[in-house]
């Protein structure tokens, strides 16, 4: 049976992993490789990286940590971050990324999805959403990576997640901005609407602050897997601890 | 002469499959010579992408005909098993005709999620030695939308959405659906099986 996936954030600023509270006030957590080498021990399915500075800057930004992460790595990654051109896309496919994730290019320019998907393989194409709600809608958010140019992207969050996976999109991690951060629970609501709407692997991203966080997005919006940073960070949840918990719930990990 | 070599299919992502093998120890020839990849003990036929695309590549390349007339063990890995088969639906794409089957899309009416992406167990059919020393259906990384059909060449079968082959074997031929060289410690042994073949 296919295993619902636990996986850590790594959100990456100048080549060290950083974590802010709903996207502000980065603290620098640690180094890329000792965190990578400690979720691969403690079970991680898959890690993300995520260089969150890069597309706000509009500057290109150098990966050669890919390359470190993709020969210590035994399991899948994601890089995220600033890939708004074919080749840099092929730059960090190249140096051993497993997929890569978009988020404001695709929204500038929704054909780049179906570009890299028709190259690369959809299964290499991630599409991130950040997403808040707003008077009872949930609508997209774009250059999330820097609160002073973060803009509604003028786009509703089912809406877009549909034209994505139709372009292309091979995966969606749905990012629920109102609860980034603050550990109180997955926004469970509006993961289950998007599950509706997504027949890809869909990824829950924000909130996880509790064993029964996960327990509750695996069982109520059916997510395929779980996607967190602060709470394996801060080592207020073990992974291997956390999947056995989850084992005991019913729910099929990799243990 | 050679001890390994990787086939250089073209396309993205075929790095992946030089660091797991690096993690090993091992340094294999990452070639596209027919010469070297006929002289070598053992070859590896990675591959991420269309079909049939990566068919164009090998004909190009003027490998089709080195690669079916192998003797020595060969296994394809992801894309590199699916071309192994007769045929493929993704581009409706003749293959390397060595294992008799038409690789199949996943149906996408069923509810599940397309492509089937993530850690699913492999139940052994048959001998595999390719899972020896190796617990009950363990854990490996897919990441695919096409799949084999099972057939008497299965030596392990995985379930989503339809019972497929997630690994398959004949004669000197085998082959893996899903990707060891990101399949964590299981990956890892089965790669050091192939090469212990």
């Amino acid at each position: 049976m296919l295993a619902k996936r636990i996986i850590p954030c790594l959100d990456v600023k100048d080549g060290v992993v950083v974590k802010g509270v709903q996207f502000r006030n980065h603290e620098v957590v640690g180094d890329i490789l000792d965190l990578a080498a400690r979720y691969v021990d403690e079970g991680a399915d898959e890690l993300v990286f995520y260089d969150i500075t890069a597309s706000s800057d509009d500057r290109v930004v150098d990966k050669t940590w890919v390359r470190d992460v993709a020969r210590l790595l035994n399991i899948p990654f994601c890089v995220a971050g600033g890939i708004r051109t074919m080749k840099q896309a092929e730059a960090v496919l190249n140096n051993g990324a497993d997929k890569i994730s978009i988020n404001s290019p695709a929204l500038e320019n929704p054909g780049f999805i179906t570009e890299l998907a028709d190259v690369f393989g959809v299964q290499c194409v991630v599409v991130g959403i950040d997403s808040r709600e707003e008077s009872g809608n949930y609508v997209v958010y774009q250059y999330t990576g820097d609160e002073t140019k973060t803009v509604a992207a003028k786009r509703d969050t089912l809406t877009w997640i549909r034209e994505a996976v139709d372009r292309g999109a091979g995966e969606i991690v749905l990012n629920c901005m109102n609860q980034d951060g603050v550990r109180k629970g997955y926004d469970v609501r509006q993961l289950s609407q998007a599950r509706e709407v997504c027949s890809v692997p869909l990824i829950a991203s924000g909130g996880a602050g509790a064993v029964e966080h996960f327990t509750d997005v695996f069982n109520t919006a059916h997510v395929d897997g779980a996607l967190a940073a602060s709470v394996f960070h801060k080592k207020i949840i073990n992974i291997a601890d956390l999947k056995q918990d989850l084992t005991k719930e019913k729910i099929c990990v990799r243990n | 002469m050679p001890r390994l070599s990787v086939v250089n299919s073209g396309g993205a992502n075929l790095s992946s499959v030089l660091f797991a093998l690096d993690r090993l120890g091992i340094t294999p020839e990452f070639t596209e010579d027919p010469d070297v990849i006929t002289s070598s003990d053992k070859v590896i036929l990675p591959g991420v992408g269309h079909a049939a695309h990566a068919m164009k590549i090998l004909r190009d390349k003027n490998l089709i005909g080195c690669l079916k007339s192998l003797k020595q063990p060969v296994i394809g890995i992801c894309l590199g098993m699916q071309l192994l088969y007769s045929s493929s639906e993704e581009g409706d794409v003749e293959c390397l005709d060595i294992i008799p089957g038409r690789i199949q899309e996943f149906s996408k009416t069923t509810g599940q999620a397309v492509p089937h992406m993530g850690w699913n167990t492999i139940k052994t059919q048959g001998e595999n030695a390719l899972l020896k020393g190796m617990d009950d259906n363990p854990y490996a990384y897919f990441v695919h939308s096409y799949a084999a059909p099972v057939s008497e060449h299965t030596i392990g079968k995985t379930e989503y959405i339809m019972p497929f082959t997630a690994m398959v074997k004949r004669d000197n031929f085998y082959g893996c659906q899903f990707h060891p060289e990101r399949s964590g410690e299981v990956g890892e042994t089965i790669l050091r099986n192939f090469l212990e073949i």
